[in-house]
């Protein structure tokens, strides 16, 4: 049990990145394998880390060093699987194998497509497994690179310019990261988490110059993983990839990339800054919330005033972000499980809406929230499963988007900061009105006979014409009642997380 | 304050240099309208900071990192390899990346006929 589990971390890295170059190679002699081996392959790797989860569930976190190279001072790179970790490793694997069921009809098609694919699920893997702050650096970028290609399969002239755009401001994301790492490398000499983590308490103590590399390493990277999560005003990528990626991508996209992101800034803020460094350095938590609290509000008033439907989405994600960030601002334990819990649930939420975006576009023709017009009475079962994810998006209970929120909720007034109860709260206002447009649309005004500037069943790249499957409208389906059956598990994810967060917060 | 601001460019000039040119790099990918420009703009901002960390690795007196074969070597005054293999690794994804960025400029030309911002700008306007 043990030996198997402790090989489980690497392994779940090396083999879809390993796999990756098996649709390649078959690819010379047959022609659609490419789904195939993506699925086996996720499929398994949901298998292995459910095992995984159940030895952390067992025996506390589970440790693989690299190569056996257990240096004292940190300088090894160690994969963790602890409850945080898991629980994110487990999203991962669930929704990458989720998705295939859209892509097999939906496409995009091709061998090359599914080699991307594997390689985004190992990177997103790495970067939540990972217990180095360098490796973590590596992982963000193969998880970019995955990420530029994939939105650039689109047919569309406009899917590489969206992917240029991304790439430019997320390799400059990524480098500001790199560029804390190499302070905190300077202030402490360590790269490993678990020795920065208690190094840094001791610096902090001291004082002194190394204390200002600190604070700026902290400054660079919290600026790096704003642009890479798209905090607001470092937002404006997110948008045009989502819209422009092809349909069966963006829910891959929008549910991980920016998740498993904002779950590796959680894990430097907690893990390795701890929550002393982050309450003792003035201004840090206050500028923290404030930029979440912005992208809050930002994003939702953006999002109310966009007429593409997959565009409206993706300014949900910069407000619904925002929410995260305000969460790992509070320092505060409630606010913390919240952000973890917001983070799963958005990822679903998301998934589905992106997914119901693509069935929607490939079976109606409608991309604009003008054409969702008449959508419930010519497709009820897209239109209720779009309409139950969206009341679980405001956050109305039981839901998944309402734990999460309540949690934070809950941390501000803990935290005694009563502004930003008042934001969360005028976040679901926002949410609501631009829920509301698209719920509106789909049951209250008929159909109107004007024929949609995109004749239905053209999706953009090239699936066929009309054809819905059982399986992309299943996945829409399940995905909407996932959403709110985790609505239910607040205290399981709470209790969860409790070995994790009583060794941070203490 | 003057005497400070000399003492600190005399010593440690390296890091001063490396920041202008991250600078340099980071204005080049905001202000060039030319999509080619822009990716060496990145280019130079991410060589900046591999400079940047091999600056950091230095030791005053310190050789290159290789210890002699001799089992007892004494005390020895190296510059620290580790900064250096970061910066291999990170110069292999900035490889990567850059192969990725290219890629995408050939097709962006293949299909807009066009490698300036602005110009592109219109002809996406007019569509």
């Amino acid at each position: 049990m043990s030996n198997l589990a402790e090989l489980l971390p690497a392994l779940l890295i090396a083999a879809p990145i390993l796999l990756a170059t098996v649709p390649i190679v078959l690819g010379l002699r047959f022609d659609r394998t490419g789904w195939s081996v993506a699925a086996i392959t996720t499929t398994a790797l949901f298998a292995a880390t459910a095992y995984l989860a159940a030895a952390v569930y067992e025996t506390g976190r589970v440790v693989h060093v690299l190569g056996g190279w257990g240096e004292p001072q940190g300088i090894g790179i160690e994969l963790v699987a602890d409850e945080f970790s898991v629980l994110i490793a487990l999203l991962v694997t669930v929704t990458a194998a989720a998705v295939l069921a859209y892509t097999r009809t939906g496409g995009p098609r091709g061998n090359t497509f599914y080699t991307g694919y594997l390689l985004l699920v190992g990177g997103l893997l790495g970067l939540s497994m990972t217990g180095d702050v360098f490796n973590m650096f590596v992982f963000l970028e193969i998880v970019g690179l995955a990420t530029y290609a994939m939105i650039a399969s689109g047919d569309g002239p406009e899917s590489a310019v969206a992917a240029l755009k991304y790439l430019i401001l997320g390799t400059l994301g990524a480098s500001m990261y790199l560029i804390g790492v190499g302070f905190l490398f300077m202030a402490t000499g360590a790269l490993n988490m678990d020795v920065l983590g208690e190094a840094i308490p001791q610096i902090a103590d001291n004082g002194g110059s190394d204390l200002t590399l600190l604070r700026a390493a902290f400054a660079f990277i919290f600026v790096g993983f704003a642009l890479k999560v798209a905090q607001w005003p470092l937002h404006s990528w997110q948008p045009d990839a989502y819209q422009h990626a092809p349909d069966g991508v963006t829910p891959v996209i929008a549910a991980l990339v920016s998740t498993v992101s904002a779950y590796a800034l959680g894990r430097i803020m907690y893990n390795v800054f701890g929550p002393e460094f982050l309450t003792a350095t003035p201004y840090l938590t206050e500028i923290v919330v404030t930029v979440g609290a912005v992208s809050v509000l930002a994003g939702s008033t953006l999002a109310v005033i966009q007429r593409d439907v997959k565009r409206m989405f993706a300014y949900s994600s910069v407000s619904q972000f925002g929410l995260i960030v305000v969460a790992y601002g509070l320092v505060t334990q409630t606010a913390f499980v919240g952000a973890v819990i917001h983070l799963i649930g958005h990822g679903v939420i998301k998934a589905g809406l992106f997914i119901g975006a693509g069935v929607v576009a490939v079976g109606y023709g409608a991309r604009t929230v003008d054409e969702y017009a008449g959508l419930a009475s010519n497709r009820p079962f897209a239109a209720g499963s779009i309409a139950l994810l969206l009341i679980a998006l405001i956050g109305i209970p039981p839901s998944a988007g309402f734990i999460g929120k309540w949690y934070i909720a809950v941390g501000a007034v803990e935290a005694e900061l009563w502004p930003i109860a008042i934001v969360i709260f005028l976040s679901t206002m926002l949410t609501l009105a631009y829920s509301a447009r698209l719920l509106e649309k789909m049951y209250f005004t008929p159909a109107t006979g004007v024929d949609s500037p995109h004749p239905a069943g053209v999706a953009t790249d090239g699936g066929r014409a009309g054809a819905v499957s059982i399986g992309m409208l299943g996945i829409l389906i399940v995905t909407a009642i996932v959403a709110i059956g985790l609505g239910f598990a607040g205290g399981a994810f709470f209790e969860w997380l409790e070995p994790f967060t009583s060794e941070v917060f203490n | 304050m003057i005497d400070a601001a000399v003492d600190v460019l005399t010593t440690r000039y390296a890091y001063a240099l490396m920041f202008v040119v991250m600078g340099i790099g980071m204005y080049m990918m905001i202000a060039n309208e030319n999509l080619v420009k822009k990716l060496i703009g990145v280019n130079l901002f991410q060589t900046a900071i591999f400079l940047f960390f091999v600056a950091v690795a230095y030791v005053e007196g310190g050789d290159a990192p290789i210890v002699p074969a001799d089992p007892n070597p004494g005390e020895l005054a190296m510059a620290s390899p580790l900064p250096h293999v970061i910066v291999l690794t990170a110069i292999v994804v900035g490889i990567a990346l850059t192969a990725v960025g290219l890629a995408l400029l050939v097709r962006i030309y293949a299909e807009y006929g066009t490698l300036r911002e602005d110009t592109l700008r219109e002809v996406r306007a007019d569509e």
